[in-house]
């Protein structure tokens, strides 16, 4: 059969970052898919091991911008499970509400981007809008936008000044109204459906072969979830719910995520509440960390996050193992992408979220000897949209 | 080239090019262009290909994979272009300057006009840094 080769990358326009896909395709359909990672590493795991503990929280923030607070919450819990540190119920109910805003601000800016990939303009500029509270948020409670450094072994780094609650409150209302507009506006758009429905389908089969995690796990029908697996912080304190679809096509992706950002919602407003009568430190001092291991887990944005430190007794860590969720998530295109046309493969390729800053901290060199040509994505991906927007007119 | 640098400054083109970031720069970034910040009212545009670009915004410690694509990649633009670089990495490394895989020499690989410090620099200030690039252009 004769086969067509389509390298996408390493610097591409659809690409936040440097990545390197090889499609292979049989005219307008995807044969297989072979991806080359190693472009964003910056060897995290090795620099760690020659930081303090409270340094290498400070490093790992810095395995991604956008689940900033996904890593240190793993590896805090990591560094506490080896002397089963407690931490105080306030500090608890802190923890959650970062983790929390900061799924808010990671699916809408999913949404957004995923709107941008199809052709929606209007929903990634609605979407990013939206998304600004959510970082004003973060201002207020840690003075930065991004990367807001706010865990310590034994608890938090900065309280929430309670003067400030009522206002977070009203941020909270102010941002639920925008999403459930956005929320409605998605799911009645006709285009919207039949672009995705039925598009890059994982089925609950192949989501559970590749070890999926997170919304891409849940969109297929796998129920796991660390929040209700394995509750930590608050989680066992706030109601909330997981939200689980069958389809697993890209759509019910989209359904995931959008219902999740209400579930965090309702976390956030259930933290902000208790914190204004839950009173006492942030912080249990801790002094050293003995010898041992120890294991974290928090469910990211984009599934679980999973640290693993091993330590001596001294003041660093031996070994500082991370898994990140996309490392897990990606290969899950080998079954999503089969036999879909051209088109579909780059809504389904941005589907999962895939994060290659928290993916890459390993290196895989593939043959590229094979014949190529170049084919514009992203121009493509926006013509099927318009083509079912002039046919639906 | 001053009358030539003035013409560019009337509208920037920008290419954004990220060599190993953390992806925060990279979200700021596009941040710039959503409605809150919206600097496409000031003709700065985003653009797909740097050979559109008059500016690339680097962000991001270069590590040794991407430095021969950077190298490309500035190669292909069309000249005069000038190179921002956005965040902490692109102008002292950050936190990554002892990791084994970065370069030494940033400048070697891709020559920095200016630098907006910041992990990651609020939007505003890369604002500011944009128009006090406008500033020097139009001399």
């Amino acid at each position: 059969m004769d086969k067509n080769v389509i390298p996408v990358g390493p610097y591409h326009p659809l690409l936040e970052e440097a990545e390197y896909f090889t499609l292979q395709v049989d005219g307008e359909t995807v044969v297989d898919i072979d991806l080359e990672i190693g472009w964003m590493h910056r060897g995290h795991e090795f620099m760690s091991e020659s930081k303090t503990f409270t340094q290498s929280l400070y490093l790992v923030e810095r395995i991604c911008g956008i689940c900033s607070t996904s890593h240190p919450i793993a590896a805090v819990h990591a560094m506490e499970d080896v002397d089963n540190i407690e931490i105080p119920l306030r500090a608890r109910y802190i923890r959650t509400l970062v983790g929390e805003l900061e799924r808010i601000h990671s699916h809408l800016l999913w949404l957004g981007l995923a709107g941008h990939f199809i052709g929606y303009d209007t929903l990634w500029m609605w979407a990013w809008k939206y998304r600004e509270p959510v970082l004003q948020m973060f201002e207020i409670i840690s003075g930065n936008r991004n990367h807001y450094g706010m865990m310590r072994i034994g608890g938090v780094a900065r309280d929430v000044d309670p003067s400030k609650i009522s206002k977070l409150m009203d941020i909270m209302d102010e941002i639920e109204k925008k999403i459930e507009m956005i929320a409605k506006a998605a799911n009645d758009d006709p285009v919207l459906k039949s672009r995705l429905k039925g598009v890059g389908v994982l089925t609950k089969k192949d989501a559970i072969d590749f070890c999926a995690v997170g919304p891409t796990a849940r969109a297929s029908g796998v129920p796991i979830d660390v929040r209700k697996d394995e509750p930590r912080d608050a989680y066992d304190l706030v109601d909330f719910n997981i939200i689980v679809t069958e389809n697993g096509d890209v759509f019910d992706k989209t359904v995931v995520r959008l219902l999740e950002i209400f579930e965090s919602i309702k976390i956030c407003k259930q933290c902000l509440e208790k914190l204004k009568t839950v009173n006492g430190g942030i912080r249990n001092n801790v002094k050293e960390i003995s010898a041992g291991e120890g294991i974290g887990r928090y469910e990211a944005p984009r599934g679980e996050v999973f640290h693993y430190v091993r330590t001596d007794g001294t003041n660093r860590p031996v070994r500082h193992k991370v898994r990140a969720p996309s490392y897990v998530n990606i290969p899950t295109f080998k079954a999503s992408c089969k036999g879909i046309p051209l088109a579909d493969a780059l809504i389904t390729l941005a589907a999962v979220d895939p994060c290659y800053c928290c993916t890459e901290r390993s290196i895989k060199i593939i043959d590229k000897n094979n014949e190529s040509r170049k084919i514009d994505l992203l121009k493509l991906s926006r013509e099927k949209t318009e083509q079912i927007r002039r046919e639906m007119k | 080239m001053s009358w030539y640098n003035k013409r560019l400054a009337k509208s920037i083109w920008v290419y954004h090019m990220s060599a190993s970031p953390c992806n925060n720069c990279d979200i700021e970034i596009l941040d710039l262009l959503t409605p809150k910040y919206d600097v496409e009212r000031f003709g700065i545009k985003l653009v797909g290909s740097v050979r559109h670009a008059d500016v690339i915004l680097l962000s991001g410690v270069i590590n040794q994979k991407v430095a021969p694509q950077v190298k490309k990649i500035y190669e292909q633009a069309a000249k005069p272009c000038f190179v921002v670089g956005v965040g902490t990495c692109p102008s002292s490394g950050c936190c990554f300057k002892d990791s084994y895989n970065t370069v030494g020499k940033r400048e070697e690989v891709i020559p920095i006009d200016m630098y907006i410090p910041g992990c990651p620099p609020k939007p505003e200030a890369m604002i500011d840094g944009i128009v006090k690039l406008v500033g020097v252009l139009n001399g």
